[in-house]
């Protein structure tokens, strides 16, 4: 019998779902084995019923949910809750769902303050926020597994097609789904010469030494170059071609796939790394910016409100 | 009161909205609402980053469009800091939007759009998607599959990251394009003309001559146009003016960094999203079906309407077969699907002509940069209207405000008019089906919402 798959995406982009079309050709042969029952952004199943009479908000049951993107309002958490009800594996794909992702970043103010002023800027109409109708914002952004059970991880902003396609075709033949441990330095191929001579990290202002026609690996490592490079505080994952996608384009890594260890906290971590390598952290002029994948689970605090 | 029926969520679109049609006492419907009900707050936490990360953080805003973010993003920052990019940065920036609209198109045109053509408007829901048309069509899928795959293959092998990316940098790009890489893109894209040019032949046979009842019809409004053309009147989606036309034809074009003085932005309170009208009309904002003020549709259509011919001979040949069949400005809302797959052949012929310029593989691709305080506003045609980005930095070249309006914003006003339009024409006497409130949804994604 066919796999039942239910998909949602809630405080999302939809970058993950169309990681999970980047499978590629495999994909056609994929959705032939699975059973979609639920997937918003391909398919029509409505949560009350194909008219819109129901009183409750319903998904079918699967055996796969896969849902992306945070909890970051009223409905958010009730399409999760319904999701955990409905499916025996739940999947949190991405790093909004996995880690808060960048919508966490709000985290640093009082929510409905925020708000407000986004109904304030230069070209909109007086107004008040919207009220009537639309699901009411929580008090913060959450991960998912603030709010329910997760049983896999799969983060990435975007999360690599080749593990979403990995971790299906194993759920679906019954193996253990296998996902990288280390962290983006450990699959970088760039030129590392141990402790160098940087005592300060730079913005990204001017780009890096490298030559255009030689390969990543004949290119000096961003940080020792002096670049705030988030790779040893990062999961790996994001390496396609031999390299992290970031040091493909030879920009430095930001930490999009979060903390390496569960529950890490990237700033701290970054800190560290800089402090021991005897690089001035001071000089990182925005510490919060790199919890900027990762500022659920309470990470990322509201600021005191300035008077 | 009479009942309301709930479509909750609107499917096959990038986002997150349900529609509310209230109906009276004989049925007929009274009132509709397309709710928008996501808020993320991008304008407020980019406060405070350093400008020239922001392109890597506003890109999240839209994973089927990031290229759109992060590149409007870029030109608003080199503004903020008063650099020019060198040639080869602006071309290469340019090279990777206009293949993101390739990607784009056939994405929204055969998985989102089409099932409701291919399988049929009131087949079944279970059916009516794009794996229903991987089971009923299986050539055509595999080569859509295929087709979509190398776009986004091209991107992530040239920039890295095709989702979310980071090469656009201030003061022009972080990698140069080499000899093999420019003939690789340039191969491939001549692969992508050809099927662009399949798609819009195949879509004019099974699709639009075959509809073109239900195109005349269903959720067709008159409004005025907004997109970007530049000196020549021609169709640009990276750079260029503004222009807005009016209902009648008229237009003006100003510059995207006087967007003030012709855009405003209205503020429904069942609605999270914001709704653009064209304040230099100096009528205000009203969706009144008959007697619409300050409202004016973007993306595909739009562009087509606005732009006095495209530069590039496929696609021009096209919209002479478009405008004689339309006119201009063309008005009917399923049109769109067909403006969309015209800009699909002319994304893929900009994206040979920007590869045939060997001057593409220029080294110097970055200008030097400065932080610094200042004001720089940023626009490019996203797939889904114009996309204007506006930042203000202090000392540090860090945030100090942002106003964002966004492509998809601009049409939800004609959107709330399209539905309700579709509601009243399609539901009456009490009597309604799935069939019929998946038009009205249809309505809704000929807009790629």
């Amino acid at each position: 019998m066919a796999v039942r798959v239910a998909e949602e995406w809630l405080h999302a982009c939809s970058g993950c779902e169309v990681a999970i079309l980047n499978i590629g050709e495999p994909l056609v042969e994929l959705l032939s084995a699975l059973d979609f029952v639920h997937i918003p952004v391909l398919m029509d199943h409505k949560y009350y019923g194909q008219t819109g009479e129901g009183k409750v908000l319903d998904i079918p049951e699967a055996d796969v949910g896969i849902v992306s993107g945070g909890v970051g309002n009223e409905e958010h958490l009730e399409v999760l809750e319904e999701m955990r009800k409905k499916c025996k594996i739940l999947i949190a794909l991405g790093t909004c769902a996995t880690h808060g992702g960048l919508p966490a970043l709000l985290n640093n103010w009082d929510v409905n303050e925020a708000h407000k002023q986004i109904y304030k800027t230069i070209t909109t109409d007086a107004c008040t926020v919207p009220d009537q109708k639309v699901p009411k914002p929580l008090d913060r952004v959450y991960a998912l597994d603030e709010k329910v059970k997760i049983d896999l991880m799969i983060p990435g902003c975007p999360p690599n097609s080749q593990h979403i396609a990995g971790a299906i075709l194993a759920l679906l033949n019954g193996e253990e789904v296998k996902l990288p441990t280390k962290s983006v330095c450990d699959t970088c191929p760039t030129v590392r010469k141990g402790k160098g001579d940087v005592k300060k990290v730079r913005r990204f202002l001017e780009n890096a030494a490298y030559i255009a026609e030689e390969p990543i690996d004949k290119m000096r490592c961003l940080l020792e170059q002096g670049f705030m490079c988030m790779g040893p505080v990062t999961l790996a994952g994001c390496a396609k071609r031999g390299a992290p996608s970031c040091i493909i384009a030879r920009v430095p890594c930001r930490g999009c796939f979060g903390p390496v260890r569960k529950g890490g906290n990237q700033m701290l971590d970054m800190m560290n790394a800089l402090a021991s390598n005897g690089i001035d952290f001071k000089s990182v002029i925005d510490r919060k910016n790199l919890l900027r994948f990762s500022g659920a689970h309470g990470l990322i605090r509201q600021q005191r409100p300035t008077v | 009161m009479g009942k309301v029926l709930t479509i909750q969520p609107v499917t096959r679109i990038e986002g997150h909205a349900s529609i509310a049609i209230e109906l009276d006492d004989n049925g007929n419907v009274k009132d509709t609402k397309l709710h928008l009900m996501s808020l993320r707050g991008f304008e407020k936490f980019i406060e405070g980053r350093p400008a020239e990360e922001v392109p890597r953080i506003v890109n999240r805003i839209c994973g089927i469009c990031p290229w759109m973010h992060h590149l409007a993003s870029v030109k608003a920052v080199d503004a903020c800091f008063g650099v020019t990019p060198t040639p080869a940065g602006h071309k290469l920036r340019e090279l990777c939007q206009v293949m993101a609209h390739i990607n784009d198109k056939i994405l929204h045109f055969f998985f989102l759009a089409a099932p409701d053509f291919v399988i049929g408007p009131d087949s079944d829901y279970a059916v009516r998607n794009v794996i229903g048309i991987v089971k009923a069509a299986p050539e055509l899928a595999q080569q859509v599959v295929k087709m979509r795959q190398l776009g986004q293959m091209m991107l992530e092998r040239f920039a890295g990251k095709a989702i979310h990316p980071i090469a656009g940098v201030t003061g022009g790009f972080a990698k140069p394009m080499t000899e093999v890489e420019r003939v690789g893109l340039l191969r491939d894209t001549e692969t992508l003309l050809d099927f662009a040019v399949y798609a819009l032949d195949f879509a004019k046979n099974n699709v639009f001559n075959k509809y073109l009842d239900v195109i005349s019809k269903l959720g067709t409004i008159t409004t005025g146009f907004l997109g970007t053309v530049d000196d020549n009147g021609a169709l640009r989606i990276y750079d260029g003016k503004l222009r807005l036309m009016q209902p009648t034809g008229e237009y003006v074009d100003f510059p995207c960094s006087e967007y003030t003085d012709y855009l405003a932005e209205h503020v429904e309170p069942w609605a999270y999203a914001k709704m653009p009208y064209a304040k230099s009309w100096q009528e205000g904002f009203s969706m009144d079906l008959d007697h619409p003020k300050g409202i004016y549709r973007s993306n595909t259509l739009a562009r087509i309407n606005v732009c006095d011919h495209i530069a590039t001979p496929k696609a021009q040949a096209a919209l002479e077969e478009f405008r004689a069949k339309f006119g201009r400005p063309a008005q009917f809302t399923l049109l769109y699907h067909w403006a969309r797959l015209i800009e699909l052949v002319y994304a893929c012929e900009r994206t040979i002509e920007l590869l045939q310029d060997k001057s593409i593989t220029d080294p110097n691709i970055r200008a030097k940069v400065e932080p610094k305080a200042g004001r720089g506003v940023g626009c490019v045609e996203a797939p889904r209207g114009s996309l204007i980005h506006d930042y203000t930095t202090d000392d540090n070249g860090c945030i100090v405000s942002a106003n964002l309006i966004v492509g998809t914003t601009h049409n939800i006003a004609p959107m709330n008019m399209s539905v309700k339009q579709a509601a009243t024409m399609l539901i009456k006497d009490g009597v309604y089906d799935q069939g019929m409130l998946n038009k009205v949804e249809m309505a809704v994604r000929a807009y790629d919402p």
